[in-house]
């Protein structure tokens, strides 16, 4: 019961970072109809906003200290952070602990920016071509993207850890009235799910209740007939592949105290999240945020030792088991709607 | 006066044999030399083989820069390095018998297929008589393997799995780093002390060569003083979170997590490990522990702080000479060397490649001819110092070399960014020497050196 539960908690948090890729990949589908590969180098940006963004404010001044040795026996170099000397030692110390957070205020702007950069500077000249192009183009980016980062930031991971009031773990088990030590769970990783959780909810309000989503809405369904009323429904949907772009590098960001963040990161998600996109229905929102979270949650279970025990690997294959079945009985995938990658 | 004719089906059937002559590769083919790749001109080439990207990049960066240094001393350029402090005096700075050291270099990509594609391309286009690197004992048995066929020496980077000289062994392979076996054996009796020995341990395992061979060899040295084994789960080589695989740990009874993994993969599953509170946690009144078999400085720098306090093993440690004095000569004329050009510490593997790098060209020396088989005699049975490691035998049986094995733990305070780990204990060479026909290292036999051509 106890391991059932801790594994549905943890094919949430899974499924958490599925589903706002997935919902990403959606989005830019459902409004540009481009299948964007480099949609995972976007989630791994996003994470390396977080790197550089800690990196600047432990920016520091650097005295030597004649009494110790470095590793070639000279003086060691003491770096003392400016936003230690700027605010004092506790501030100071406090928005360096914050810094994945904080670094969400370098991460919209960024992303913003990335995202318009790749649709007006490369995407937008591959709409009309067919997706197989679309995924070889994306694609490359997505490897130049990751050998950029690898460049400059080297191929190992970086710890990025949480702020110190959410590194630490708690006995979710007693909260519910379970025996004690049972059910240990990272402060962070339930950061994480509320975070996603938001993500969506605000997405999804955007689409639903402003005047833009209900254009972009209307767009999606019949793009010529907005057009033909007088609204410049592609520069709508630029919008709304920047707005793509920051939700999967906000789901980097968020992500680093999970795993250390590393330039191969985006790669890892981006052929699971494309599955989840397929299982949950090309082009459909809630199906993506659904298949997300279900996958997520089988991927978890099949993890179990109990099961590996039974049949070895299955956790390697079960995302893609679960498409094969999903896909025979519903072709279009859990909530995919008519026509879409049908013609 | 005879008149030279030819039927159609035999131009055809010519035409085939010279064609089929033609295509084969031409490390299958004889020629004039007397062996592969035998240097004619002023110059030999090495090709240094490592993973340039994947899992192990950073490793493979850390290689090339130690590659490129041990070229350059070899050369007579730079300060020298262990060339100073090496107990064999054959290398003088001049090259190799004369000639100008060249190097070729190629990416792994720390997969076997890639790695041996890279490698037989540096044999065959640019005319290596040497190959080395690593990172995986994977693609380290492959490349080995190989080389054997293709009649040139493999000096093996980094590769902790039994089987590079077990049984995977070859005659024209050498590994100079440490295995499987002298972790579990360094490692047992300090955990004992430092944890008493009823312990029960739970395994997650790397789900290729190495992982195996170090699963096997810790959990029996552990078995050996008094732990038991709890559970071995195997994990994929590309899993990047391992919550799913932490999480049963805590409903087993198991107060030890060994985790059998290396690079990205050990960053990620001990982040986690220390995310879901396992070091916080009492079992049966024990405290929790985690171990981490081999270890590296590159890899402690990955997981920050999550290191703190966790065992490992290591073939070298740049701090050696400092700390324990001058048995571990040549260790600060390397970090010098290193540190001046690189700006940083060299790593482990970084060290082990630069040794190889240097062994081979000693052996060469030594033996008068660039002839592998020349060179296999050369470094059989040989015994050298002044390379860092203290007094090292490279064993005749097994091509495997015997030297001192360093344990170490991740530093509560440390001063820099590269002072990441402590030297706990040094495991004497006895104490981690076994026969050549150890059941680890069973079924292996090393054959006979190709000298190819």
């Amino acid at each position: 019961m106890e391991a059932i539960l801790l594994q549905i908690l943890n094919g949430l948090d899974k499924g958490s970072a599925y589903a706002l890729i997935a919902l990403g990949l959606t989005l830019i589908f459902g409004t540009l109809g481009v299948v964007n590969f480099a949609h995972g180098a976007l989630f791994m940006i996003g994470a390396f906003c977080a790197v550089i963004f800690s990196r600047i404010l432990s920016l520091s001044t650097v005295t030597e200290d004649p009494t110790r040795k470095d590793f070639l026996g000279n003086p060691l170099k003491i770096e003392t952070p400016y936003v230690e000397s700027w605010f004092g030692p506790e501030l100071g110390s406090v928005l360096i602990n914050w810094s994945v957070p904080l670094s969400i205020i370098l991460a919209i702007p960024v992303m913003i920016l990335v995202g318009l950069a790749m649709e007006r500077g490369l995407i937008k000249y591959f709409y009309k071509r067919p997706h197989a192009d679309q995924i070889l183009v994306t694609f490359g980016l997505a490897i130049v993207l990751q050998e950029i980062i690898k460049y400059f930031f080297g191929a190992n991971p970086i710890p990025t850890p949480a702020p110190d009031v959410f590194a630490g773990s708690f006995d979710f088990g007693a909260l519910i009235g379970l025996e004690a030590g049972q059910i240990i769970y990272p402060y962070w990783r339930l950061v994480y799910f509320a975070f996603a959780a938001a993500i969506i909810a605000a997405v999804f309000s955007f689409l639903q209740f402003t005047t833009f989503g209900m254009v972009v809405r209307a767009g999606m369904a019949d793009r010529e007939t907005v057009g033909l009323l007088g609204i410049n429904i592609d520069k709508r949907f630029t919008i709304m592949f920047a707005i793509a772009a920051v939700v999967a590098g906000l789901a980097g960001v968020m992500y680093t105290p999970i795993n250390s963040p590393n330039y191969h990161m985006g790669m890892d998600f981006l052929v699971l999240s494309f599955v989840v996109v397929v299982v949950g229905g090309m082009g459909s929102l809630p199906g993506a945020v659904l298949a997300g979270f279900l996958l997520g949650i089988l991927e978890s279970f099949a993890s179990m030792a109990q099961v590996l025990s039974v049949v070895p690997g299955i956790n390697q294959i079960i995302i893609y088991l679960v498409a094969i079945v999903i896909l025979l009985t519903r072709p279009r995938g859990l909530m995919g709607r008519k026509g879409v990658m049908e013609e | 006066m005879s008149k030279f004719s030819i039927s159609r089906r035999g131009l055809i059937k010519t035409g085939a044999y010279v064609g089929a002559g033609l295509a084969m590769p031409t490390i299958f083919t004889s020629s004039a030399n007397a062996f592969t790749n035998e240097p004619t001109g002023s110059t030999v080439t090495l090709g240094f083989n490592v993973p340039q990207s994947g899992p192990y990049a950073d490793e493979g960066a850390d290689e090339l820069r130690a590659f490129q240094l041990a070229v350059e001393h070899l050369n007579g350029g730079g300060d020298g390095g262990m060339l100073n402090t090496f107990s064999s005096k054959a290398l003088q700075g001049s090259g190799i018998m004369g000639k100008k050291v060249e190097f070729v270099s190629g990416d792994t990509q720390t997969k076997s297929d890639a790695a041996r594609a890279s490698a037989r391309s540096m044999i065959e286009k640019d005319g290596a008589v040497m190959i080395s690197g690593g990172s995986s004992s994977g693609v380290a048995v492959a490349v080995q393997a190989l080389c054997q066929e293709a009649g040139v020496i493999f000096m093996a980077g980094l590769t902790h799995a039994n089987d590079t000289t077990g049984k995977d062994r070859k005659a024209n392979g050498f590994r100079h780093f440490f295995n499987s076996y002298m972790s579990g054996a360094a490692l047992a009796p300090v955990l004992k002390n430092a944890y008493g020995a009823d312990r029960k341990a739970y395994y997650l395992t790397a789900d290729y060569n190495w992982g195996y061979t170090t699963e096997q060899a810790v959990r029996e040295s552990t078995e050996a003083v008094g732990w038991e084994t709890v559970n071995n789960v195997l994990t994929p080589l590309t899993q990047t979170d391992f919550s799913s695989y932490i999480a049963p740990v805590l409903q087993s009874d198991a107060d030890v997590l060994v985790l059998v993994h290396y690079g990205g993969n050990m960053v990620n599953s001990l982040t986690n490990a220390v995310q879901f509170g396992l070091r916080d946690r009492m079992v049966n009144g024990k405290q929790f522990e985690i171990v981490v078999p081999l270890y590296s400085e590159l890899m402690a720098r990955g997981a920050g702080e999550n290191v703190k306090g966790i065992f490992g093993s290591q073939n070298w440690d740049w701090k050696l000479e400092n700390q324990l004095g001058s048995r571990y000569i040549g260790t600060n004329a390397f970090v010098r060397s290193f540190g001046e050009k690189y700006g940083f510490p060299p790593s482990q593997a970084a060290h082990t490649c630069y040794v190889q790098t240097l062994l081979y060209a000693d052996a060469v020396e030594r033996a008068g001819s660039f002839n592998p088989c020349a060179v296999v005699e050369a470094l059989e049975g040989f015994e050298f110092d002044g390379l860092g490691n203290g007094p090292t035998l490279y064993r005749a049986d097994d091509h495997q070399c015997f030297k001192d094995v360093v344990v170490v733990k991740g530093k509560e305070n440390p001063e820099s960014e590269f002072d990441l780990v402590e030297i706990v204990e040094v495991t004497p060479a006895e104490q981690v020497t076994y026969a050549p026909d150890h059941p680890q290292f069973a079924g292996g036999d090393l054959g006979t050196c190709n000298p190819g051509a």
